[in-house]
């Protein structure tokens, strides 16, 4: 159970150099047979959006949005460029404060929403490190001891296929694998909900393959995946549902077959010909 | 022409002949300077972070008063020093006037301004770069800001070597709260304005030239680490 208890008061306050020890001390956990089955920890999901609006300086980029994110396949949200998908997915991870309404995770280990979710961007943030040391620490903040770090650190780096370039500054890398470290370092922490935006925007068509086929495989072992992406044949192979959005409503939540076979809006009807502008 | 001639020989001789007053005001100048400027970075450093990551009211007037105050005076900053140390001041007691300790302070709050600002800069671009990433992440401010100082470390140096270069070649502070008195608070800026005024060349021009390579030191650090930022950083 990785992250059932990652120690929240305390992975965050002083994260890697000094929780580590406590963790050592701590809970022996049963982590590498574990592991690949990958079982994300903390019950946190439903996510629930009322009313939730985003409206700085009075423009509503997104809202009025009000749903639910439950548990089971990805939920990719589709739209336009501008249509709010980036705006939307930072307000369910708890980056942006909506202007209107309220979210909030709803299952019995809410308090700890912080530490069960992870976000990779749309714009990969990268620290001026090494590669392996950018997974660190990330593995750092959320309480991993320090002598678990490396070697968990690794396992995701193998993953996105990245493992020949640890020791690499991050900063050199190419956009496509600035992208998968990115993934890597969210995929390392084990989440509970990972959000992804647009996760495979700069990758070559296999590596977009490859990472495609992460992506299932983490959503298969059961962390919910809420992702955007551009790439229609890669939504129509990892959606579940889908969230249509444009000009910063959901115009359409469907099941994926469903609205890839016979969408019930116009504007997504439009959008999955390749005809609707913004 | 013939006279400084005769004293720039002089002064290179007394530089490499080991000559112990000179050297002994050379080591004072760095123990002070480097003092200060070691507590204006404990200070300053994580006080540049604060004003990076938060947004409070009244933090527009503490940057705009940073700014203002990294071009004070050193004399101005050696004047209230000096009244807050002097016998009838608030911290009189202490006997700390015409000590290196008061050195040391005057040159801290000369310091302290430009080793802030100067950081803080470095650290609110890195932040707008890395905020949203680090909170996703779960840390807290304290983590961030030490992150942020961390990666931003070859330009946050900068910053206090900047503050190093302005403690070493200020005169007025030191002068003001030190006193020049030989052996206990003379510094080299402070010994090259009196030698000069008494017409001993060789040692201020001795001093100088010891001054000059500092400064040159200093600024050559300073390029290097620019240097390694920008190729660190490269995309
Ligand atoms: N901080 C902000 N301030 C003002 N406007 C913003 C801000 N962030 C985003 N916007 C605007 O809000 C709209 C929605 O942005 P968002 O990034 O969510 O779009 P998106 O659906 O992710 O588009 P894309 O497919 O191009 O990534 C855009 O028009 C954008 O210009
Ligand atoms: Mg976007």
């Amino acid at each position: 159970m990785p992250f059932e208890n990652p120690a929240p008061e305390n992975g965050g306050r002083d994260g890697g150099r000094d929780g580590a020890g406590e963790n050592e001390a701590g809970t022996p956990r049963a982590r590498n047979g574990a592991r690949a089955a990958h079982p994300p920890g903390g019950d946190i999901l439903p996510l629930r959006l009322e009313g939730v609006c985003y409206a700085p300086e009075g423009r509503t980029l997104v809202g009025e949005l009000t749903l639910e994110l439950r548990d089971g396949g990805p939920t990719v949200v589709l739209g336009a460029n501008g249509a709010g998908k980036s705006l939307t997915l930072r307000l369910c991870h708890g980056l942006l404060e909506p202007t209107a309404g309220t979210v909030r995770w709803m299952g019995p280990d809410a308090a700890r929403a912080r530490w069960a979710q992870a976000m990779v961007f749309q714009r990969p943030v990268l620290l001026r490190r090494s590669v392996l040391a950018n997974v660190v620490y990330g593995l750092a903040l959320r309480g991993v001891s320090r002598r678990e770090r490396p070697a968990l650190a690794m396992e995701a780096l193998r993953a996105t296929g990245l493992e020949a370039m640890a020791g690499r500054q991050a900063r050199v890398l190419s956009a496509g694998e600035a992208q998968r470290l990115s993934l890597a370092r969210a995929w390392a922490l084990r989440p509970r909900v990972l959000f992804l935006d647009e996760p495979t925007a700069n990758l070559d068509p296999a590596a977009s393959r490859a990472v495609e086929e992460i992506i299932a495989a983490i959503g298969a072992a059961g962390t919910k995946i809420v992702m955007t992406t551009h790439d229609l044949g890669q939504a129509r192979r990892l959606a579940h549902e889908v969230l249509f959005m444009h000009r910063g409503r959901v115009l359409e939540r469907s099941p994926a077959p469903q609205f890839f076979q016979q969408p019930n809006n116009e504007a997504a009807r439009a959008f999955l010909k390749g005809e609707l502008l913004w | 022409m013939e006279e400084s001639v005769h004293a720039f020989r002089e002064a290179a001789w007394l530089l490499f002949s080991g000559d112990a007053d000179l050297w002994e005001i050379v080591w004072l100048t760095l123990r002070v300077s480097l003092t200060a400027v070691a507590l204006a970075a404990l200070v300053g450093l994580p006080l540049a972070g604060v004003l990076a990551l938060y947004r409070f009211p009244g933090r527009r007037a503490v940057v705009v008063g940073l700014n203002a105050l990294m071009g004070l005076p050193p004399v101005v900053a050696g004047l209230v020093v000096y009244l807050a140390l002097s016998r009838s001041g608030p911290l009189g007691g202490l006997g700390l006037l015409f000590t290196p300790t008061a050195m040391v302070v005057a040159q801290f709050v000369l310091v302290t301004p430009i080793v802030t600002a100067l950081a803080r800069q470095v650290l609110e671009d890195l932040w707008r770069e890395y905020g949203e990433q680090l909170r996703s992440l779960g840390a807290s401010p304290g983590r961030a800001i030490f992150t942020l100082l961390w990666d931003g470390r070859h330009a946050v140096a900068t910053a206090v070597l900047a503050g190093f270069g302005r403690a070493s070649a200020e005169v007025g502070a030191v002068l003001i709260v030190g006193g020049n008195i030989a052996h206990v608070t003379r510094v080299m800026t402070t010994a090259i304005a009196l030698e000069t005024s008494k017409g001993n060349l060789t040692l201020a021009l001795a001093l100088g030239l010891i001054l000059i390579a500092l400064s040159v030191g200093v600024n050559g650090l300073a390029f290097l680490l620019r240097d390694l930022t920008e190729t660190r950083n490269a995309v």
